[in-house]
């Protein structure tokens, strides 16, 4: 299955490549990784995706809890969450048809177009991996030339949100359209 | 999931403090640092990068002996044989680039064997990092998925924090090794500095108490368990827990399997200790953890080497797992209880709450496992540990027996990796933890020497004797003049067969005695080697010459090698093929 961790770790130099190292040297993988400071600028979160069973993903909890400068470790999936990607796409697209077709579907999908040349449109999207999944699956017959995705950040919901709606297989959805 | 933060606090990244023209060097901090942290002894090989260290060091010389070693690996081993015997953390100081990439080894086999060890390591000056610059190597970069922790200290009034919170890690939890990598600028850079900087570290010493509830579950399962047995491992002898165990396992009257790691944790002649458990385990104790429905597993980590084919270890068996690091709980073997604790704190509480028990019901768990000890007994009957005598070649066996009558079964013996290391392990019976001193999970040839010089330092009434193979002993041979030079009398036993030896064995035993690559017969004379270091050399090839050569030895001051030939193509038995069952041991030759 896949989980999102959440990992706390002190803001300094190597203390990245000790998390992703420890995942290369353990053969755990990574999906998507992407690393911000928290509120407190001496804190980073890394967030990683990965995929594993329960015992697995036990495994690399422990194994990066054990890190002199993690402070916590959070498999965010275990509780309601909510997940953002961001992807930045390059698709051709000339005056006519296929422009056309690039705005319905960028407006669909309220994403933005944030360049534009004679042939091609830069169009960034945003919401959880399926949402940006599928967008660049209806835009890959279209033409795409280039594709940056800045991996998973993810934030377990608000407490109160959870008991308002009990039903976590909605939550986990997302609120995405 | 949250967890407990080793350090909370200890993140500084201040901005760089300006180098203030006066004040102490960081050789200065670093020195009065190890001295705060109780440092009289380390283990070190000068370069360039550690010049500045190695001026200070010579001031501080009455407070601080430094060993020259011959190789820096040699320095790790013995930093590593001197916190073994002591408890202590050891220190090893070396150059930058080759003195550090020496130093890995030993870094990595402590890492292996949880043992608390701090290595400081020079590196170029700051702005050279990174240009390829003369013996420049990423020594944070290598080191990194060997140590407990690393650090590039990039300030001199970083290094006071710095060597306070390695020893902290070297030795709270799970001991290992902790490298602090110094460029040679900033131990040259002056600051302000007090001895005030060390104190006030915001370091969660009490370990956090166990929770009652999984105590008693497992007292509950150790009261109805009709065949248990106790899988005990290295974590006896790092928490000081070999007497709670011991009162534990006597009063449950429960059989006892220490792992390599874990001889010496309960003494191997106790009634209730089955013998070494695994690879070249006794069959009773392979045995008994195969048949048995509860295996509690204390200070262990469910090593390849002790469970063979993971799927078919202990079938029967609930298993407890205690150990400190939460990591290995489940890592493995999934227990059905696990108490992630400090084992003597663990066993402690056992006891504690197990001496609450009602008398009757102990006496009848006790009772019930009568059929468990008489099965048990009946193995150790039917399979001792054996071996074929020779009335014309000395058997590496008798060496070991020889040794044990000669030193009373007191010695520290230390190893290298091989046959001989597996006969230690079966035939010397250990009283006391800390009394072998082996490499365990790296398996490191030329382990032996080094460590039995850091052993000797250690316990300078004790006698040390380094158990070798003649082909790790010629890995780090060069020690001797180190021994010799600071007088440390150490007794080094070449089990010479002029093999790899457990290379053939498996050679012989699987690749149709293909004997690839493994005859070291083309040797030096180790006697005139001994001569040539300046020791004793001594040589036994007849079995009527053994007791008096080993006898000699023991009686000699002076550090001493001797050279026993022994019989060239002897196995290790019994032996659980790698990745077969337990259960399906091999218990002797098929010639025999
Ligand atoms: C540094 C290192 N290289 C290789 C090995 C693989 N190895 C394990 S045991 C062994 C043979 C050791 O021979 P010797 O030291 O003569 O001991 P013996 O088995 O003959 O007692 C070898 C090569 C190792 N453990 N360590
Ligand atoms: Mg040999």
């Amino acid at each position: 299955m896949r989980h999102t961790l959440s990992i706390i770790v002190a803001d300094q130099p190597g203390e990245l490549s000790r998390i992703v190292g420890l995942f290369s040297a353990r053969g755990f993988n990574i999906e998507t990784i992407s690393v911000g400071e928290t509120l407190d600028p001496r804190w980073s979160r890394v967030t990683i995706v990965t995929r594993g069973d329960d015992r697995t993903i036990e495994q690399i909890v422990k194994q990066c809890e054990r890190l002199a400068r993690v402070r916590e470790v959070h498999d965010v999936t275990t509780r309601p969450h909510i997940e953002r990607e961001m992807a930045l796409i390059t698709v051709e697209a000339s005056a006519g048809a296929a422009r056309q077709e690039v705005l319905s579907l960028v407006n669909v999908f309220r994403a933005k177009v944030v360049d534009i040349s004679h042939s091609q449109l830069i169009v960034e999207a945003s919401g959880n991996k399926e949402k940006v999944d599928t967008f660049i699956e209806l835009l890959r017959p279209i033409g795409i030339t280039d594709i940056t995705r800045t991996g998973h950040i993810a934030i377990n919901r608000l407490a109160t949100v959870e008991e308002r709606n009990g039903d976590e297989y909605l939550l986990r959805q997302g609120r995405e359209s | 999931m949250s967890a407990q933060p080793i350090i909370a606090d200890v993140v500084t990244n201040q901005p760089a403090i300006a180098p203030v023209a006066q004040g102490p060097t960081g050789a200065e901090i670093l020195i009065d640092a190890l001295t705060y942290e109780g440092v009289d002894t380390i283990f070190g090989y000068p370069g360039g990068a550690v010049l500045h260290i190695y001026d200070e060091l010579w001031r501080a010389r009455d407070r601080i002996t430094h060993y020259l070693v011959r190789h820096e690996q040699g320095a790790v081993h013995m930093a590593e044989g001197y916190a073994r015997a002591s408890g202590r953390v050891g220190v090893v100081l070396v150059t930058s680039g080759p003195g550090a990439t020496n130093a890995v080894t030993g870094i990595a086999n402590a890492y292996m064997d949880s043992t608390p060890i701090v290595v400081i390591t020079g590196q170029v000056p700051k702005h050279l990092i990174g240009t390829d610059a003369f013996q420049e190597v990423d020594t944070v970069g290598i080191t990194r998925p060997c140590v407990k922790h690393n650090y590039l200290v990039r300030e001199a009034s970083d290094i006071a924090g710095v060597v306070r919170e390695a020893f902290h890690l070297a030795r709270s939890g799970r001991p290992g090794p902790v490298v602090i990598d110094i460029p040679k600028d900033v131990t040259a850079a002056r600051t302000s500095y007090s001895r005030l900087d060390h104190v006030g570290f915001p370091f969660s010493t009490g370990a956090p108490p166990i929770d009652r509830t999984s105590v008693q579950q497992a007292l509950d399962a150790v009261v109805s368990a009709k065949r248990p047995v106790l899988y005990v491992g290295g974590g006896i002898a790092n928490s000081g827990a070999d007497e709670s165990l011991r009162s534990f396992a006597e009063t449950f009257r429960l059989p006892v399997a220490p792992t390599l790691m874990g001889l010496g944790g309960f003494p191997s002649a106790h009634p209730l200790s089955l013998g070494m458990l695994g690879m070249h385990g006794t069959y009773a104790a392979n045995m008994a953890v195969a048949q048995s429905d509860l295996l509690i597993a204390v200070g262990v980590r469910f090593d390849d080497r002790v469970t063979g084919k993971l799927a078919t270890f202990a079938p029967h068996a609930r298993v407890i797992h205690i150990d400190i690091d939460p990591a290995n709980i489940g890592k493995n073997v999934a227990p059905s209880l696990s108490i992630a604790a400090d084992a003597r704190q663990a066993l402690s509480e056992l006891l504690v709450l197990g001496r609450e028990q009602d008398e009757q019901k102990l006496h009848q768990s006790i009772n019930a496992r009568e059929l468990w000890w008489e099965q048990i007994r009946a193995w150790q009957q039917s399979q001792p540990l054996r071996f074929t005598g020779s009335p014309n070649q000395i058997k590496p066996q008798t060496v070991i027996a020889e040794l044990q009558r000669l030193t009373n079964g007191e010695a520290i013996i230390t190893t290298d990796v091989g046959q001989h290391q597996m006969w230690v392990a079966q035939f010397y019976p250990f009283k006391r933890p800390r009394q072998l001193i082996t490499s365990g999970g790296l398996g490191t040839m030329g382990f032996g020497l080094p460590a039995a010089v850091g052993a000797q330092l250690a316990s300078p009434n004790q006698p040390v004797f380094a158990v070798v193979g003649d082909g790790g002993f010629q890995m780090t041979n060069q020690e001797l003049a180190t021994a010799v030079q600071y007088d440390l009398p150490v007794k080094i036993l070449i089990m010479n067969n002029g093999y790899l030896g457990m290379v053939r064995q498996w050679q012989e035993m699987f690749y149709d005695r293909a004997y690839s690559e493994v005859d070291i017969s083309v040797a030096p004379d180790f006697v005139k080697l001994a001569e040539a270091f300046g020791a004793l050399g001594l040589r036994a090839e007849r079995p009527n010459e053994l007791h008096d050569v080993l006898a000699a030895a023991v009686a000699h001051r002076g550090v001493v090698v001797v050279d026993v030939h022994v019989s060239k193509e002897e196995n290790v038995f019994p032996i659980v093929p790698a990745g077969a069952n337990s259960s399906d041991m091999i218990l002797q030759s098929d010639g025999v």
